[in-house]
């Protein structure tokens, strides 16, 4: 864990508080091997997914970027839920574990509180984590768990072949809504940000340079990253990203978000992003506004509130859909906490177990 | 004593009040006082929830386990935190068990009641026995509390207690009397009452108080104005019970025959969340909590929440899904993952023990459980989940279950279930329930190096080659041929990384499969490495003194000690009985079948509808005579004894025995 030189951006301890008996197998099973290449991460397993569905793009992407990370396989574990871009973890020679429908990011909360020492993350759909596996989603957001979040957001529900998802748009005519679907979707980047998720990403499957630069950023980051991975199921939902894709409404409707530099966009800079009368955001013709109207990107400003706003400046059909990191701001991580109590207790208070038990009113029978 | 007399039942039924060994003292200012010695007393408090009954009952219950009484709890509280004030839903007891021998409840009915006022009079008067002492706080008699709960007239005053010693005492007052210089209001200083009532109880009953005051002191550092109130209130009522008129005798309790040894007092939960703290120890593994909050688990959650120097991480979820799932996580780490909750959070939880049988990891599942069910009877006991523990989920997904039987035998209970856990690679349910997890009783405190070896050893290299030969390779399925464990290789492993889930597994790789006969060879593996577990425990103790019993009780969980009290008044009264208690529900002890089959009749009584009953019936085709009640409190020792009685009479009476009635005096066990 000592080659790379991104591994001190990565939130992992130097001193880790795992037991010795942990400690003494992770050592007995040799030297760590933290030069990889893509190929060290595939598995045997044939992958499974329908041709020509983007979860084939994003494993690519993720096996490309991982080694750069400078991390040894064994010490990253993916963890998922249950639905097609949930068999992640069977393809990438990690320690993994495919879990059940939207429990994956409570699960990873256990392990990545509890071992501190591991890159732990978490892949799921929009069906699995925003869906059955809401609640544990926004909670693991707000608790700032060191782990990264892959959410791969289809707009559909593959695995279960084709019913509509929370991030459906309304209208949406599916097996199980004939007439079309009823219900608002979420969108995924602001249900985060209300959660007070400290990092916040979103990338597109086809988009290999976009996605690994968000993904580097959501690994290094201390702390839970979310990053919402528009995903193609070219069976339930074909084309759903594909006005984001195409080259000519693509760069029209897409707003690329870069730190420090001026929100805009469109063929030849025509669009920008401006404040409006409320403390929201509006999109504005650029030549209409004076340059210093137009909004520099800050993804590293405390109050929420303005990637929030950020976010909101897509509607269901995608118009205006801001890509790159929303939010990423540094606050203490909960695994780090946590290891933190634990040694200002034994500092405090030695653990002496015969003392524990015997308590303050024990007496003693003899004979 | 009346113990030798045959067909009088001894020990725990010793009639409360002997007189032949009264002693006389002689009080500060003349007073002669006569000192009673009795072998065995039942006190219950009574008052309002806010009125501090469970603290009063709990220090009492310190006092008497320093004293080196043996004792057994029954804490009884509604599930308001505060009911309208006065009112009957609001009253909340708490009754205490002490003696000079060895007991096994905390008691059928109350020998002594206190009342803070006419709610809990009203509560609770039907417990008490005719002749019963009754001592209640005058001053909360008024008309509008009287009201409150429908008496027309104070029945303290009407002669309609006239059947019990009464003795009213104006406890309220006489506790801002004693604090009147203590610069505490009046409400404030009313609130010390239960103080100066234990106090008056610290007398009569020859307690000692060092201990009190030291927890006083401790309780109120921060406030050390309430601290000094308190106990000034608590020598002001002992020293009331020294100089009043109105109370003549005090009574002794002689300390009860202990094996030497260090003892304490513990409840249930106290206990199990040592037993977990324990576990972590000897296993040499970090212990992880996931917990969601859950009356009456809560305070497992609490206290280890305390012991973080110990490496015990609590995380308070935000679901019980969440709280087993982030324990299983933290298993899948290596960490001794641990969950606790009640029957609903079970329910909730199901779905994940599933992921955790087929996944094969070590996990604690802890069911404190209580009255269902739905939301049920949230601070009362039962014993209903035993169904579905062993059966609540989808799938065939066998899962060990383990019962502690009583407050104490949590802590042993708790680190058996880790060496099953541990060993076999599984989730385990540990049954407690609402008696057990607040009932207390002295435990006689163990050595730590004396506790079993929980240490597991990780897989550290490969273990076997792949289909295509290649050496080198890591098998997660591939199983110990004793245990049919897998092997634990936890992450940061170099070399072993592998992939675990909820679909079907390949036998020895791990890889999904969908194969039919795999499936089937899988579903059998699993269900026999659990049955397996039988070979590791212990054979069935039978508790047959007489050896010549027909008829064996046999029971499991928090019933152990009334059932063990009845089988003293049955073998009291000139019968046999065969007492069996299992602490293993899953699987059963490998020698049970055949060791029933001795009897010609088996009772099981249980505190759910027979569920014990059932799978008994079901496994060993024995005609189990259930005998079930749903009351959310335990047995009655004298009522269990009568339904032995019962059924031993009618399958072939003992022509000695003397009619159980005999010896029921209604104040007994
Ligand atoms: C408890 C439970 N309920 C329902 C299912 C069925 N189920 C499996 S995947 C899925 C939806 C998956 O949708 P999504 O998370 O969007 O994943 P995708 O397949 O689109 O990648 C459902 C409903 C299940 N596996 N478990
Ligand atoms: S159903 Fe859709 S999401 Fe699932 S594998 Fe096929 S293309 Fe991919
Ligand atoms: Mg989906």
């Amino acid at each position: 864990m000592t080659a790379s030189p991104h591994v001190h951006d990565l939130g992992m301890p130097d001193v880790t508080t795992i037991s010795g008996a942990i400690d003494a197998s992770v050592a007995a099973s040799g030297p760590k091997q933290t030069e990889l290449k893509a190929k060290d991460l595939k598995t045997d397993q044939e992958v499974r997914w329908c041709p020509g569905c983007g979860d084939y793009v994003i494993l690519n992407a993720v096996q490309s970027f991982l080694p750069s990370l400078g991390i040894a396989r064994e010490d990253m574990v993916i963890v998922s839920g249950i639905g097609c871009s949930s068999r992640f973890p069977y393809y990438m020679n990690t320690y993994g574990m495919h879990s059940i429908h939207g429990r994956a990011p409570a699960i990873a909360t256990g392990l990545a509180a509890s071992r501190p020492d591991l890159s732990v993350w978490v892949v799921t759909g929009d069906g699995d984590a925003l869906s059955i596996g809401g609640n544990h989603l926004i909670h693991t957001l707000r608790r700032n768990v060191n782990l990264t979040i892959l959410l791969f957001n289809n707009r559909i529900y593959g695995l279960t072949k084709g019913q509509y998802s929370p991030t459906s748009e309304v209208g949406k005519v599916t097996k199980s809504t004939p007439m079309g679907s009823l219900d608002h979707p979420f969108n995924p980047v602001s249900l985060a940000l209300g959660a007070d998720a400290t990092f916040v990403g979103r990338a597109m499957d086809s988009d290999r340079k976009g996605l690994t630069d968000v993904l580097r950023q959501a690994a290094e980051h201390q702390g839970t990253s979310l990053v919402e991975i528009y995903q193609n199921c070219n069976i339930f939902n074909d084309g759903a990203f594909e006005l984001l894709k195409d080259p000519t409404t693509g760069p029209m409707w897409t707003i690329p978000l870069v730190h420090g530099e001026p929100l805009v966009f469109g063929p030849g800079g025509a669009s920008c992003v401006v404040r409006d009368d409320f403390g929201g955001l509006r999109i504005a013709e650029t030549n209409q506004v004076d340059a210093s109207q137009i909004v520099v990107h800050d993804a590293r400003r405390e109050d929420p509130s303005y990637a929030f706003a950020l976010s909101r400046l897509s509607s269901q059909d995608l118009r205006y859909t801001p890509m790159g990191v929303f939010r990423k701001v540094a606050k203490p991580s909960y695994d780090r906490m946590m290891a933190d109590q634990l040694e200002d207790a034994a500092a405090q208070e030695p653990a002496d177990l015969d003392a524990l038990l015997a308590g303050n009113d024990s007496w003693t029978v003899t004979s | 004593m009346t113990g030798t007399n045959p067909g009088i039942i001894p020990a725990e039924s010793g009639v409360a009040t002997d007189m032949d060994r009264a002693a006389h003292s002689s009080a500060p200012g003349g007073l002669v006082k006569s000192v009673v010695e009795l072998d065995r007393v039942v006190i219950r408090l009574a008052g309002d929830s806010g009125d501090g009954m469970q603290l009063t009952g709990g220090r009492f219950t310190s006092e008497t386990a320093t004293f080196g009484n043996d004792l057994s709890t029954l804490p009884n509280f509604p599930a308001e935190i505060r009911a309208p004030t006065g009112t009957l839903p609001g009253v909340s007891s708490f009754q205490l068990h002490f003696a000079d021998h060895d007991i096994m409840t905390p008691g059928d009915a109350p020998d002594v009641l206190v009342v803070m006022n006419p709610a809990a009079l009203k509560a609770n008067l039907v417990d008490l026995p005719g002749g019963g002492l009754l001592i209640a706080d005058s001053d909360e008699f008024t008309p509008r509390n009287l009201a409150k709960v429908g008496y027309a007239a104070n029945p303290l005053e009407d002669g309609s207690l006239d059947r019990w010693q009464l003795v009213s005492v104006p406890l309220t007052s006489m506790t801002t009397d004693a604090l009147a210089d203590s610069g505490l209001g009046k409400k404030e200083a009313e609130r010390s009452k239960n103080m100066f009532t234990l106090g008056l109880l610290s007398w009569m009953y020859h307690r000692p108080t060092e201990g009190t005051i030291r927890f006083l002191e401790r309780q109120f550092r921060r406030k050390p104005q309430i601290a000094a109130a308190n106990i000034a209130a608590f020598r002001a009522g002992f020293n009331y019970g020294e100089t009043t008129e109105a109370f003549a005798v005090s009574y002794e309790v002689k300390p009860a025959p202990m094996a030497p040894g260090k003892y304490r007092h513990i409840s249930g939960n106290q206990a199990l969340a040592y037993g977990i703290v324990a576990a972590g120890q000897r296993s040499g593994l970090p212990v992880f909590l996931g917990a969601y909050p859950i009356t009456p688990a809560s305070d497992i959650l609490h206290e280890l929440s305390r012991h973080k120097s110990f490496g015990v991480r609590t995380f308070q979820a935000e679901d019980e899904i969440a709280g087993i799932g982030a324990a299983l996580g933290a298993s899948f780490g290596g960490a001794l993952g641990v969950t606790t909750t009640s029957g609903p959070g079970v329910a909730l939880k199901a779905e994940t023990i599933g992921l955790a049988v087929m996944t094969e990891l070590p996990l604690l599942i802890v069911d404190v459980q209580r009255g269902g069910p739905s939301t049920g009877l949230p601070t009362k006991t039962e014993q209903s989940d035993l169904l579905q523990a062993l059966f609540g989920r989808n799938g065939e997904a066998p899962v060990p279950v383990i019962a502690p039987r009583s407050p104490a035998d949590c802590f042993d209970a708790t680190l058996e279930a880790t060496r099953i856990a541990l060993t076999y690679r599984t989730p385990v349910i540990l049954l407690s329930d609402g008696y057990l997890a607040n009932g207390a009783e002295p435990w006689s405190i163990p050595a730590v190096d004396e506790l079993p070896d929980l240490r597991v050893e990780f897989a550290t290299a490969p273990n076997g080659s792949a289909e295509d030969g290649t050496e080198g390779q890591f098998l997660p399925y591939l199983r110990d041929p004793e245990t049919l464990a897998r092997p634990w290789a936890v992450p940061g492993t170099a070399g072993l990384q592998h992939r675990i889930g909820g679909l079907e597994k390949a036998d020895k790789t791990g890889n999904i499969s969908y194969d039919s006969a795999n499936h089937d060879f899988m579903t059998r593996t699993r269900q026999a490495k659990i049955d397996g577990i039988a070979a590791s425990i212990p054979a069935t103790e039978v508790d047959d003194p007489d050896g010549d019993a027909t008829v064996a009780v046999i029971g499991w969980g928090s019933t152990y000690g009334p059932i063990g009290a009845a089988c003293r008044r049955i073998r009291a009264s000139g019968r046999s009985i065969a007492q069996v208690h299992l602490r293993h529900l899953n699987p059963l002890p490998a020698d049970l079948g055949q060791i029933l089959a001795r009897y010609d009749r088996v009772v099981c009584p249980e505190m759910n509808l027979g569920q014990l009953a059932l799978l008994l019936r079901a496994k060993y085709l024995i005609d189990v005579h259930s005998h079930t009640q749903v009351r959310g409190l335990p047995f009655r020792a004298a009522e269990l004894a009568a339904v032995l009685q019962d059924v031993i009479d009618s399958t072939g009476p003992t022509p000695t025995a003397a009619p159980l009635e005999a010896a029921s005096n209604g104040a007994v066990l």
